[in-house]
């Protein structure tokens, strides 16, 4: 460690490390040193000229985010010559912007407005004629207002620098001077709008939030995205009940501010007209309105019914479901309907990396691994389709420490373009591949390896090993499709091992045994679609449904009790890292429930005693029993994310890798949700392939 | 071809073959001392050579006045990364018209001071930035490469002596900003063309992140000359720390405006009256833009002085690039101010927000000021508006909009009241300008 820098700002003295920028050794104690291009994590610009500041010995003003700190220094940010700098360069920024401020989207968090409020001079000197360009919408979610502009470069460079898409660009010059797509007239790109978040002003503004509302007449609920593993969490912004946008300006989270457009814009599916709003219950052969109460009694009734008989239920849990949900549900089949004939789709081996990792310390990687380890292999995902979140992660790694990256996938993905080596492979051939590339690997100091749902059962196994030889310290990452898919598997949603992958003494039928099994008395599914690809075969099977849409799998029950989406209720959700974060319900849609309530309200129905159906006392309970989960709750109760601990030598071995399936979403499609998501659907770029081609 | 008869009074250094038949040729640069200093420079070690360009004081011909010697001992010789020698012919500062001359009647002098450059830090590959303006040049250019490939002055072991060079010209698309060196290595890159950040210099990260020796045609071309005669010899022409002849555009109200060499030091006075052949129609002199028009404004009793770099910062003025505009009495200053505003608003390329604001406030209101609508409060706030942008601006296109505006403004105030009130402007018969 180099020694630190000593200098003066504003009379203060400071010390900072080599290299550090006078913008921020003076924001690290405190004083504000205003700045439009200057962006944390992004490439220097010194455009905007608002950070200048007096640095004694110099003749003319310096630009503070881009001068580095110099022993003995002296900088002054609030001289007379400063401030009346400020002055000039907000007065020049306001001569062509509308000041329609009482319109604009941006009105109230508006970077410009505060910057002039506190530095800009009272009224205006100019009297000339603004110029104007009309607006234009470039994608079904961003729209551009040339005006307002006041070309930062940020959107250009979040879009280059942070997303690797480069669907931005500068067009013209001088005053004339705009942002367009590289696309022709239209973007092509991952629709993520990252651009408009990272917008000091109203220039870029979104196609689901422009023109609804202030800012400040919505209630914001800082939760966590419901679409995939990633585990970002989300500011919702809510209206009347309605969520108007999902942003995390603040950066808090694991993700900072990256959201893609799913966390962005994909929560439409909550007013979805087509949500069910009522219990249904089929009379005749058609599902028609009950109340809740005829709905729960007559549920209960048959599960009643059937366990005193000794009939033979089954149950399918969730992907998108809380933790505490999951654990409810599991602890309801074993206990209460006494059956092990609970599974879910599962979309990675979770339970062979963790059994294969026995005795092993810190072999479980956290995102934030992604950004600062050396060395990160991809193996068989399309990271930036499937998890956007991650692949961010890697770059931005590449970018500020100069990562080590290596792909060995099937196609073609966003990470070649950084990566060191990559490896185009044949599916059953990863391994070989990967294996392939071990004489680089072992120069590394350390390393991630992602892998996807090629890389299953044993195949986790020789992977651990071929890691194991390396000799350097490696971490992993099994790849996993939705939001609480990792918390399905560590909550017990298995026939063969219950919460904390406890075995259990008699396993019970897995997915595909439950579909193809003739005697079934009682199918329960919460939240989940089976029937879309197979055929259910009891045919006489008494179905129970705990759903938010009327999916082919609700189609087929005989009651269908509709649920509330994870932006409507609390709870916890475990990510793709095994990182756990808290849910907070934003909105409310009449007649639903959540599915945690449902389960609570059928045990009373049923008299049998689980517990109190609260998402905090159950998740209590799993901080007491499930190995791995005694999460510290003071990190979720601030909105962080805790890492549930490893699993060492306790995992069924007899996992069904055949059964480990990823669904295969893109950046445009979300399972069930996604159908329902218009933003999503309206997209260009919509659904989108893995492993294709990029754009040219 | 040539514009202007010369004068007796200049002293043809780099314009020496100007006027030959066929000056342009190999042959007749052969036949003139042509390439002696290259093979000169090859028994020269590169510290001799960098030595000898300090000696002779040149400074950089493109408007900054760099002393040469200085920026060539920048060039870290020994990286091992390819050292690129990029020649800026990005000529578009408004009254200069020089480079042009010297692409066009003595390409191979231009040739050869590359090559030299490129001995003396360890270049092998160079790139001449001809602006989009300059199409034909850029066909006069690569035809004089192609003679010297051709007759082995450039390629592969140049006449035997084991040294390697590749030279190419590169077209910019008409913007003045791309003159800027930084916003140049953008655009010979494929870049849009906007300034970079300083530092690091392009003599240590230029072209492609390498080292990159980057000067202007006229600097490039006064090599050969110092190299053959000695830079001593150069160093003479002129004033101390002002090496060698300098090529004076001479434009404006003058009887003989054309393209002179003079020596470095020439009285402004003498070039207008005895160069330039005096005023026209013996009008009465009021004002000079000495070295482009980003240049402060000199007064008419401000001209009597030294045309060098040190003796018009004295007088808050720059020598600039060599455009000398004359301008004589009947001339609209603020008109003047307005047409050089425009040039720049049009030329701003946007990067930054005071230059990019800027010089479009200043033009709309220079504009309005001069059809008649302008305010008193205007006066002051034409040189306000000047001083925000001045110093504050990410590339120096923003003081050389904002320097000649505040000269102007400050030098002439009665030009601007004669503006006021709605009354039409005094000069209408004076609607032409020098600078169109």
């Amino acid at each position: 460690m180099s020694d630190l820098i000593h200098l003066t700002i504003d009379g203060r003295a400071v010390t900072a490390a080599p290299g550090t920028l006078v913008i921020n050794a003076a924001k690290a104690v405190g004083i504000e040193v205003p700045s439009f291009c200057y962006y944390d994590g992004l490439t220097l610009q010194a455009a905007c000229r608002m950070c200048l500041v007096e640095v004694e010995k110099t003749p003319k003003l310096q630009v503070g985010c881009t001068l580095p700190v110099a022993e003995g220094m002296v900088v002054h940010t609030d001289s007379p010559q400063v401030h009346e700098a400020r002055k000039g360069t907000l007065e020049f920024l306001l001569t062509n912007h509308p000041l329609d401020c009482p319109v604009c989207d941006k009105g109230g968090e508006c970077e410009l407005q505060d910057m002039t409020f506190r530095y800009g001079m009272g009224e205006s000197r100019f009297v000339e004629q603004k110029q104007h360009i009309d607006e234009q919408q470039w994608s079904p979610v961003v729209f551009y207002d040339k005006p307002r502009c006041i070309l930062c470069y940020r959107c250009v460079r979040i879009c280059d620098e942070g997303m690797g898409v480069k669907a931005l660009g500068v067009g013209n010059r001088g005053s004339v001077s705009v942002i367009e797509p590289n696309h022709f007239d239209h973007l092509e790109c991952d629709e993520c709008g990252m651009c408009i978040d990272i917008c000091p002003v109203g220039a870029l503004t979104s196609g689901t939030y422009r023109y609804k509302t202030r800012p400040w007449e919505m209630k914001h609920v800082g939760t966590i995205c419901t679409h995939c593993a990633d585990g970002c969490k989300t500011t919702l912004g809510v209206r009347n009940n309605e969520i108007i946008r999902g942003n995390n300006r603040d950066r808090s989270g694991i993700n900072g501010e990256f959201l893609c457009i799913k966390g962005r814009y994909a929560a439409d599916f909550v007013n979805s007209p087509e949500r069910l709003q009522s219990p249904l219950v089929r009379r005749n052969g058609k599902l028609e309105p009950v109340s809740w109460s005829h709905a729960l009694t007559a549920a209960a009734a048959k599960l009643g019914e059937v366990k005193a008989r000794g009939g033979k239920f089954a149950v399918i849990g969730s992907n998108h479901t809380s933790n505490e949900e999951n654990y409810y549900l599991q602890k309801f089949a074993r206990e209460a309907l006494g059956t092990n004939n609970i599974d879910h789709h599962r979309t990675g081996d979770v339970a062979t990396l963790l059994d294969a990792l026995s005795g092993k310390k810190d072999a479980l990687a956290t995102t934030a691994d992604l950004y600062d380890r050396k060395a990160i292999l991809v193996v068989s995902s399309d990271l930036a389709q499937q998890h956007p979140f991650l692949a961010f992660q890697i770059r931005a790694n590449y970018r500020h420490h100069n990562a080590h990256v290596y792909t060995v996938t099937p196609g073609p993905v966003r990470e070649q373009s950084i990566a060191l080596r990559s490896v185009i492979t044949v599916p059953g051939h990863e391994l070989a591949d990967v294996v392939s590339l071990s004489e680089q690997l072992k120069k590394e100091t350390e390393l991630v390896i992602l892998f996807g749902d090629a890389i299953k059962g044993d195949k986790i196994r020789q992977l651990v090993a071929f890691g194991d030889s390396l000799g350097i310290p490696v971490k992993y990452v099994c790849l996993v499709d939705y939001s609480n898919s990792r918390g399905a598997s560590d909550l017990g949603l298995g026939p063969d091992s219950g919460p904390g992958y406890r075995p259990v003494n008699a396993p019970g039928l897995a997915y595909d045994e439950i579909l193809a099994a003739t005697d079934l008395d009682v199918l329960w599914v919460v939240g989940a679609n089976p029937l879309k690809h197979s055929a259910l075969a009891s045919s006489n099977a008494f179905v129970i449904v705990q759903e938010m849409f009327l999916t082919e799998t609700a189609q087929r029950a005989d009651i269908v009790l509709p649920a509330a989406s994870a932006y409507e209720k609390h709870g916890t959700v475990t990510n793709v890292c095994g990182e756990v974060q808290r849910l907070k319900g934003g909105v409310q849609v009449m007649g639903t429930k959540p599915d945690l309530e449902i389960m609570g309200l059928l045990s009373k129905e049923l008299g049998v005693n689980l517990g109190m159906w609260s998402a905090d006392k159950v998740l209590e309970e799993i901080r007491a029993n499930v190995h791995g989960y005694n999460i510290p709750l003071p990190i979720l109760a601030t909105g962080g994310a805790a890492q549930t601990a490893p699993v060492n030598g306790r995992v069924p071995a007899s996992s069904r890798p055949d059964l480990i399936q990823s669904a295969r979403d893109t950046l445009f499609t979300s399972g069930t949700l996604g159908r329902y998501c218009s933003k999503l659907k309206s997209t260009l770029e919509a659904p989108g392939a893995l492993y294709s081609e990029p754009r040219p | 071809m040539l514009y202007n008869e010369p004068s007796p009074l200049e002293v043809k250094i780099l314009t020496k073959r100007f006027g030959l038949k066929n000056s342009e040729s190999l042959d007749t640069y052969l036949a003139t001392d042509g390439y002696k200093a290259f093979l000169k420079a090859i028994e020269m070690t590169p510290e001799q050579i960098i030595e000898e360009v300090k000696v002779s004081a040149l400074r950089g011909r493109g408007g900054a006045g760099f002393p040469s010697g200085m920026k060539w001992s920048f060039v870290p010789r020994t990286s091992p990364k390819p050292k690129y020698i990029i020649i800026n012919a990005d000529e578009s500062e408004p009254g200069t018209c020089k480079d042009r001359l010297l692409m066009e009647n003595d390409p191979h002098q231009l040739i050869e001071g590359i090559l030299i450059a490129g001995r003396a830090v360890d270049s092998h590959k160079g790139y001449i930035y001809i602006r989009g303006e300059y199409r034909y040049l850029i066909e006069a250019m690569d035809r004089a490469i192609a003679e010297a490939y051709s007759r082995g002055y450039l390629g592969k072991n140049i006449q035997g002596t084991g040294f390697d060079f590749d030279l190419y010209t590169h077209t910019g698309a008409g913007a003045y900003e791309c003159g800027e060196e930084t916003a140049l290595l953008d655009s010979i890159e494929g870049k849009r063309g906007v300034p970079r950040m300083k530092p690091p210099f392009p003599a240590v990260v230029g072209a492609w992140q390498s080292p990159t020796l980057l000067s202007n045609v006229e600097t490039f071309s006064a090599v050969p000359a110092i190299i053959r005669d000695g830079g001593a010899a150069f160093a003479a022409l002129g004033p101390p720390k002002n090496g060698g002849t300098r090529l004076v555009c001479l434009s404006g109200h003058i009887n003989k405006p054309g393209v002179y060499e003079l020596p470095t030091g020439f009285n402004l006075l003498r070039m207008i009256y005895e160069v330039g052949g005096g005023m026209r129609n013996g009008k009465k002199l009021k004002a000079v833009v000495p070295g482009g028009s980003s240049c402060p404004i000199l007064k008419a009793d401000e001209c009597d002085i030294a045309m060098d770099f040190d003796s018009l910062a004295k007088v808050k003025s720059m020598l600039g690039s060599g455009g000398t505009v004359v301008l004589d009495e009947e001339t609209c200053m603020v008109k003047f101010a307005q047409r050089i505003m425009k040039f720049y608003a049009h030329e701003s390329c946007g990067w930054c927000i005071p230059c990019r604001e800027g010089t479009t406030w200043l033009k709309k209101m220079l504009d309005r000021f001069h059809a008649g609508a302008g305010q008193k409060s205007d006066i002051p706030l034409i040189g306000e508006l000047s001083k925000n942008m001045l110093g504050r601006t990410f590339c120096a296109l923003g003081d050389a909009a904002a320097m000649p505006t505040i000269s102007i403004v400050e030098k002439f105030p009665e030009d601007f009241e004669a503006h006021l009130n709605g009354k039409p402007c005094p000069y209408q018969h004076s609607a032409e300008l020098a600078m169109a």
